[in-house]
């Protein structure tokens, strides 16, 4: 029954931390809390949908599709919303993401309609398998292989190519990097397509799984992939992969243990309690104060 | 007895011994300086001094009372007042709110006072508090900027607004640091002169320097830092003839 | 009076009252806001909550008790500043974007025990019976954004008020002038959720029916935005900006289904041309003052320009 639970909560929590990432790379190079994210996550899901009811492809070409799209809208979202504002205050550059946010899920509204739209059940032949006492599908070992492909690909883009040594320059010390001649814009360009990339891919593999796709699905998505960015140690990326299986795990075993009506309240909870007690997250760097 | 001391004070931040095991005595009413070669941590020791950190280990006191450990915000009130090396002023707000903030430890008008302005007492203090801020602007030579953004000053002047927002706590002992720096030779001059005429009024004066010529022509004893290591202290002539502070700020081979 | 009064609100156009009434209120909601964010420079994310908490305290009085409506506000607005220096105590060690995302965890762990407690009726919401006063709400409702007007105004430039925008401009500078960090962080924080607290009473019983979601994630950024909108810090700036954005959506009804649309846009569009704020950085008193002709004065006579 745990074991049940735990896969459960991995497969929830791989899709917070696809989501997580691209908060947390944003973060650590601009320290902008991109709250259209979760918008991006949406509209990936409606991208994917799309192409698995119209063009009748299966899911894995409709994820590369979404993905390929949220990576177009998120670097010029970046151009046209956050760009202008990066010399002013972090405040308006945040109440702008909270713009293109809720410009986005009106959009989706508008053109989708408010009722949650489903992927058609041909889309992914679910199958169940056994591992002892649990039963896992293969729709959860889809989500979880595709994360941490996903996951293993980030890694090595930010570890071994000459963008991602860029990208961690960048994220260590802006101005230097810029000195350096690291072209900052691209690497900024870049950095937002990579997490609008992984962003649409939990997009298309929430609407699998949960066979719901709907305009204001990327509010409390986003807000808790947000959350786990921070748990984990904001502009840390294992910091948002463990932050993320942690919500997952935490939550579902919540609501297993009889708190479903508090579902929401779960992710908070903890990651209140956790900044109490480690100000900067279990993996952030530690701030030393500066005079 | 001293009126600031410092006990076998040290800092370490992870590895880096920032100062190590230094001992200090300013005496009431001198102007004494601290200097080093950059990084010898000589800010740090502000920085202590303040409570802004805490030393990891040893002791300070002021006026016999100890005072490490403490919150800055505590210390502060005791009467240390400070300025900062890269200028901390509230750049939007004016020169005058500055120095009305520098007087906060002056006044008593909380939450309710603020929100009952007319009050005979509270406009009382308000206006008490004007007036001695208007009274440490004079020092510092800034009453015609009362009302300019203090953003908007020249960088000299910005220096100066630092220097009248800390006497405004009406402090015991004046911490400066680097007070100099970035001045031109008659700008020196004129601190200098202003420096001189804050200690008649009975303050203690401690400042942190890189210009020795500034510092040894101001200050009645000197204390030489390098690496976090005191390694002179005394009169400006003997510190002017110490052959490790000669060494320390010329390199080996330079004394003679 | 009272009854003279009911008769001059009945006499006005109820869609033109609404208006008016939802502007008080978010008047009322933006000031507070304000002096958490736009003065102290502490971002919260969770003001909505805040309002919410006010609204239930209030609708509960006057379901449970005779209390005077007057006695009602004052009682939910200092609950809520309870749960409010409650809450600050602990997080507002956090510093900038972890306290403002902190703010929003609690704002959600609010909203959804409200949708759990029998006492506020879970998620069907609750009836709020007309408050027990004799002035009609709308009145109700300006008395209190006035009173709040001048009450930030004055606390503005007062010692209080200097040591909050000390916080905001540098910590490590107040805490050397001998200004308590914690203190005057938990005070502001209670202050700002006070004035949310009444606007949250008021706001339950103009409407007569609250609903736990009334308060969301959304509803704090909508509050955020007016104080925003009209630069962070100055007061007449919070009026405005309230004032604007509580109209806009009756002024974008017309275009009904794009509105939330064209208002996001406007969101960004602002910030990008006006990244201040639509009247930041416009000092209000000086321009009056320069209008009448007059600089503005010290209230001491040795402060004149000059030597």
């Amino acid at each position: 029954m745990l074991l049940q639970q735990l896969i459960n909560g991995v497969a929830l929590g791989s899709v917070y931390a696809l989501i997580a990432l691209g908060y947390t790379m944003v973060y650590g190079i601009i320290t902008l809390i991109n709250f259209a994210h979760g918008e991006i996550f949406m509209v990936g899901a409606f991208v994917g949908l799309l192409a698995v009811s119209k063009y009748n492809v299966n899911v894995f070409v409709a994820m590369a599709v979404a993905m390929v799209a949220s990576m177009i809208i998120g670097v010029v979202i970046e151009l046209i919303a956050y760009r202008p504002l990066r010399k002013s205050s972090r405040l308006s550059a945040l109440i702008s993401a909270i713009g293109v946010s809720i410009f986005l899920s009106s959009l989706a509204l508008m053109v989708f309609g408010a009722d949650a739209k489903a992927f058609p059940s041909t889309a992914f032949p679910v199958r169940q398998i056994k591992i002892g006492e649990a039963e896992i599908s293969s729709l959860q070992l889809l989500i979880i292989g595709i994360s941490a492909l996903l996951m293993l690909g980030l890694e090595f883009i930010v570890k071994k190519t000459k963008i991602g040594k860029a990208m961690r320059a960048t994220s260590e010390d802006y101005n230097t990097a810029a000195l350096m001649g690291i072209n900052v814009n691209r690497v900024i360009s870049f950095t937002f397509a990579l997490g609008s990339a992984l962003a649409a891919a939990g997009g298309v593999l929430v609407g699998v799984l949960f066979n719901a796709v709907s305009f204001n699905m990327g509010l409390m998505a986003g807000l808790k992939a947000f959350a786990a960015a921070v748990l984990g140690g904001i502009g840390s990326i294992p910091g948002a992969m463990l932050g993320g299986l942690m919500l997952g795990i935490t939550e579902v075993l919540g609501v297993a243990a009889g708190f479903s009506s508090y579902r929401d309240a779960i992710a908070f909870a903890i990651l209140v309690l956790v900044l109490l007690v480690k100000p900067t997250g279990l993996l952030g760097r530690k701030i030393q104060k500066k005079v | 007895m001293a009126l600031l001391d410092l006990k076998n004070v040290t800092i370490r931040f992870g590895g880096l011994t920032a100062v190590d095991s230094v001992n200090l005595q300013v005496e009431e009413g001198t102007i004494q300086a601290l200097i080093g070669p950059n990084g010898a941590g000589k800010s740090t020791m502000f920085n202590l001094i303040t409570g802004i950190y805490a030393p990891t280990e040893g002791e300070i006191s002021f006026g016999g009372e100890r005072i490490s450990g403490g919150e800055p915000y505590k210390i502060a009130a005791r009467g240390i007042g400070r300025t900062f090396q890269n200028i901390r002023l509230f750049s939007t707000l004016s020169v005058l709110e500055n120095v009305l903030i520098g007087a906060h430890t002056r006044g008593k008008v909380g939450l309710g006072g603020a929100i009952c302005k007319y009050l005979p007492w509270v406009r009382r203090e308000e206006g008490a508090l004007q007036e001695w801020a208007i009274e440490c602007l004079k020092q510092v030579d800034l009453v015609h900027r009362v009302y300019e953004p203090a953003g908007s000053l020249p960088y000299g002047e910005q220096r100066r607004l630092e220097i009248a927002r800390a006497l405004a706590i009406k402090p015991r002992i004046l911490l400066l640091d680097e007070p100099a720096a970035g001045m031109n030779p008659q700008e020196k001059m004129s601190l200098m002169q202003m420096i001189r005429g804050i200690r008649e009024t009975g303050l203690t004066v401690f400042l942190v320097e890189h210009d020795m010529k500034f510092v040894m022509g101001l200050s009645d004893r000197i204390a030489v830092l390098d690496y976090g290591v005191k390694i002179a202290d005394g009169t400006p002539l003997e510190v002017r003839s110490n052959d490790r502070v000669i060494e320390a700020y010329l390199g080996k081979g330079a004394a003679h | 009076m009272g009854a003279s009064l009911q008769n001059l609100v009945a006499g006005m156009d109820p869609y033109f009252l609404q208006i008016i009434v939802n502007i008080g209120i978010a008047i009322i909601l933006a000031l507070g806001l304000n002096i958490i964010t736009g003065l102290t420079g502490q971002l919260s994310l969770g003001h909505a909550a805040f309002m919410s908490i006010g609204a239930f305290v209030g609708a509960l009085l006057t379901i449970k008790t005779g209390l005077p409506f007057s006695l009602n506000l004052i009682l939910a607005g200092s609950i809520t500043a309870l749960v409010g220096a409650m809450i600050g105590y602990p997080i507002l060690r956090l510093t900038g974007d972890y306290l403002a995302i902190c703010t929003l965890g609690f704002a959600e762990i609010v909203k959804v025990v409200f949708l759990n407690l029998d006492i506020t009726n879970k998620a069907l919401g609750l009836s709020v019976p007309p408050a027990h006063s004799s002035i009609p709400m709308p009145i109700m409702v300006w008395i209190c954004a006035i009173l709040a007007i001048v009450a930030v105004t004055f606390l503005q430039n007062s010692r209080f008020g200097r040591a909050l925008k000390a916080i905001r401009g540098d910590e490590i500078a107040a805490e050397s002038m001998g200004i308590n960090l914690a203190r005057y962080k938990i005070s502001s924080f209670a202050l700002g959720t006070f004035f949310a607290g009444i606007g949250g009473a008021l706001y339950a019983h103009f409407l007569g029916y609250i609903n736990p979601s009334d308060f969301s994630f959304l509803k704090s950024v909508d509050i955020l935005s007016m104080i925003v909108l009209g630069g962070l810090g100055s007061v007449p700036g919070a009026v405005i900006g309230a004032s604007v954005l509580a109209a806009a959506p009756e002024f974008l009804r017309f275009m009904s289904q794009y509105r939330m649309l064209v208002y996001g846009a406007l969101l960004v569009f602002l910030m990008v041309f006006r990244p201040n704020g639509l009247l930041g950085g416009v000092n209000f008193v000086d321009l009056v003052l320069r209008k009448l002709g007059k600089k503005p004065q010290l209230a001491v006579r040795n402060g004149k320009k000059g030597e």
